[in-house]
């Protein structure tokens, strides 16, 4: 180690100067570069593959049911492993309902989360609380799943749904959505553990994009009088609407895809009959970890792929309809400048 | 010098011990996860004492099936027996390894365990959602001076495809007629009301935790949980409680000279208990890896002889002896190797 001192030193001291020639370099390996772009080609050309590979799987194991059920599939509320009638109504509806509940409870969080982190919070506090809600997303999903079902729910039904129910007793809609056993159970607690899930994912995105916007930007608007708020809201948010949408559609992918979390806490019953927020339901993912073991050949099992393909599909819209949202955004753009 | 030997030395004695364990017949079986532990325990107090490994891989009874018809297993493993054509048509045979017993678990508040009696019929009518209140006239009439509360039932019931409901859905088709009609019996049915929880464990949370609740767990849950349990009235006539010998009397009842496509529900016997059934192991007749079927072979003959505490300690319940003498004249009967000589096990 003290040896090596002096003998780096020396080496810092001798660079050339700037106004040498360049050092005379060979080019070792002349094929590098083919090979390097054939490389970075494959590995695109791989994932393609992969993603095309596995579509055709799902489509190919779903025939069956897609032949035998059609686009009726999507309408229908049966669910008869016994006497084959299947269909994917209740399912669809839980997976889309539960995540746009957590959307709705983790999109205002976050943001509030990655506000604070980059506006507000003092110099001390943004690297832990930072690295705290980050550990959030380190929790393995089935540990949210127990603590929903067995620590969480409870509380649910004895401060939430309880008093709701008290309060709603004879209001017409309302009552019909809080309405079911005091179980704390359902789309609700589904969406809100769902919700404290992604919130890590959409917040340390909202974070990342609010940190790069040019200091400049932001300090000439407080120059001229602006708030806090108008700052993020004029500045901050316009500058980084690409990040965020694709923050919360990250967060989003993440809750349609969910599996041992909601299984735990959706009760995974098939039902369309009341839309209360308490009552048990049932989404893609829980219905496939739940059956797919012990489904038997034949319709069973194709139905279980066609559900996988409609979850598939889902995904597929909820990112191309992000992207056409991106263009909208950006033509308005144009528009008003 | 011959220091920098010893670690290539060391890495070719492993690579030596490897293979040679490898050589010496991994049985690999996959299936049933009910049995899963008892098999896991069985395995490894045999190759304490033999050496020979067992793998087994607990994928669910559908897996278990699918994998043995396409030979990728030694052995496969189902708690729902095959029929005798479904086993014709592949060229298996099927064996029971150990009974299990489904047990309804309830949570009532001032019920002491076993006090609690129900029948098939109410049992059916309270999964049909007939039933929904614990004071309902057709709990009361068979508890009569119980304090049943005048509260709503929370059923519960399992989430996933599994044995368990096999048994529990086969049970109720055989004496509720509403239940055969509307639900029928699978390892997954068309559940007509309440919450689903995943695994025996899932069912078990639920029933803690909810109030005035009815589910069902294997026994060992019962046991291991100190939970509360009904008892059930058998097809004898009589109020029967879940334990060993009450499943054994239900296994007994069976004619297993005939076939061993035996589902043990609703036998008769007087101490029968009418949940009950066996597990089930699925070999090919005809094996194209001999040596693979003789050592998964000598692994039953090995636990029917000396598994029997294991699957006490475990809460299943050992086979009687006349239905092991036939299963093991079975082995020795059907099972062959290519050129039509039975496979040793012995």
């Amino acid at each position: 180690m003290a040896a090596s001192l002096p003998v780096a030193h020396a080496a810092m001291t001798e660079r050339p100067l700037p106004q040498a020639q360049p050092p005379q370099r060979k080019r070792v390996a002349p094929w590098g570069d083919a090979v390097f772009a054939t490389l970075a080609h494959a590995a695109a050309g791989l994932t393609l593959a992969l993603m095309a590979g596995i579509l055709i799987a799902l489509v190919v194991g779903a025939a069956p049911a897609i032949q035998h059920f059609g686009v009726g599939f999507f309408t229908s509320t049966d669910w008869d492993p016994v006497q084959e009638k299947f269909g994917g109504l209740v399912m669809i509806y839980g997976t889309l309902s539960s995540s746009l509940i957590a959307l709705l409870i983790a999109v205002p969080v976050s943001f509030g989360i990655a506000l604070f982190l980059t506006e507000m919070a003092p110099g001390w506090l943004r690297r832990p609380l930072g690295i705290a809600i980050e550990l959030l997303a380190a929790v393995p999903s089935i540990v949210y799943g127990m603590w929903g079902l067995l620590v969480f729910s409870p509380i649910l039904a004895k401060y939430v749904q309880q008093p709701l129910q008290a309060a709603f007793k004879g209001v017409p809609v309302a009552e019909a959505l809080v309405a079911g056993a005091p179980v704390g159970i359902g789309i609700l607690s589904a969406g809100i553990i769902l919700a404290i899930m992604v919130i890590p994912f959409i917040a340390a995105v909202m974070r990342d994009v609010f940190e790069v916007t040019p200091p400049m930007l932001k300090e000439s608007a407080y120059g001229l009088g602006a708030t806090t708020w108008e700052v993020v809201s004029k500045v901050v948010l316009p500058y980084t609407k690409t990040g965020v949408v694709g923050g919360i559609m990250l967060g989003l992918g993440r809750a349609l895809g969910e599996t041992m979390a909601v299984t735990f806490v959706i009760g995974n019953f098939n039902q369309l009959q009341s839309l209360s927020l308490f009552e048990a339901a049932n989404s893609i993912t829980s219905a496939l970890a739940n059956e797919f073991a012990e489904a038997g050949e034949g319709l069973h099992q194709a139905s279980l792929m066609y559900l996988g393909l409609v979850l598939f599909l889902i995904t597929f819209i909820v990112l191309a309809l992000s992207k056409l949202m991106l263009a909208q955004m950006r033509k308005g753009e144009g528009a008003r400048t | 010098m011959h220091m920098n030997t010893t670690p290539l030395r060391c890495a070719l004695l492993i690579t030596a011990l490897a293979s040679g364990a490898a050589m010496a017949q991994d049985v690999t079986g996959a299936g049933a996860t009910f049995p899963a532990p008892i098999y896991a325990k069985w395995a490894d107090a045999y190759h304490k004492a033999t050496g020979a490994r067992i793998n087994y891989q607990s994928v669910g009874s559908g897996a278990g099936i699918k994998q043995i018809k396409s030979k990728t297993v030694d052995f496969g493993a189902s708690d729902m027996p095959l029929t005798d054509d479904d086993l014709a048509k592949d060229g298996l045979l099927q064996f029971p390894t150990v009974i299990g017993g489904v047990v309804p678990v309830i949570n009532i508040a001032g019920i002491a365990p076993g006090q609690l009696k129900l029948t098939g019929q109410v049992l059916g009518d309270i999964y049909l959602g007939k039933i929904t209140k614990w004071n309902d006239a057709a709990v009361t009439a068979l508890n009569p001076g119980v304090p049943l509360p005048d509260a709503a039932i929370a059923v519960v019931r399992r989430a996933d495809g599994s044995g368990t409901s096999f048994v529990f859905t086969n049970y109720l088709s055989k004496v509720n007629a509403d239940w055969k009609a509307k639900v029928g019996e699978g390892t997954a049915v068309n559940w007509p009301t309440g919450s689903g929880g995943k695994g025996n464990e899932g069912v078990a949370a639920f029933v803690q935790r909810l109030p005035n609740s009815i589910g069902y767990v294997e026994y060992a849950y019962v046991k291991q949980n100190k939970m509360n349990y009904a008892q059930l009235k058998n097809r004898d006539g009589q109020f029967v409680k879940p334990d060993e010998d009450a499943f054994k009397a239900a296994a007994a009842g069976a004619d297993w000279a005939k076939t061993f496509y035996q589902i043990t529900t609703d036998q008769p016997g007087k101490a029968a208990w009418p949940l009950t059934n066996p597990t089930y192991i699925l070999m090919h007749k005809v094996q194209d890896k001999p040596a693979q079927a003789s050592a998964a072979l000598k692994f039953f003959q090995w636990a029917y002889t000396s598994g029997d505490k294991a699957a006490d300690d475990l809460d299943y319940v050992a086979l009687p002896e006349s239905v092991k003498n036939l299963v093991r004249k079975q082995w020795a009967d059907q099972v062959k190797d290519a050129a039509g000589k039975p496979v040793a096990f012995k």
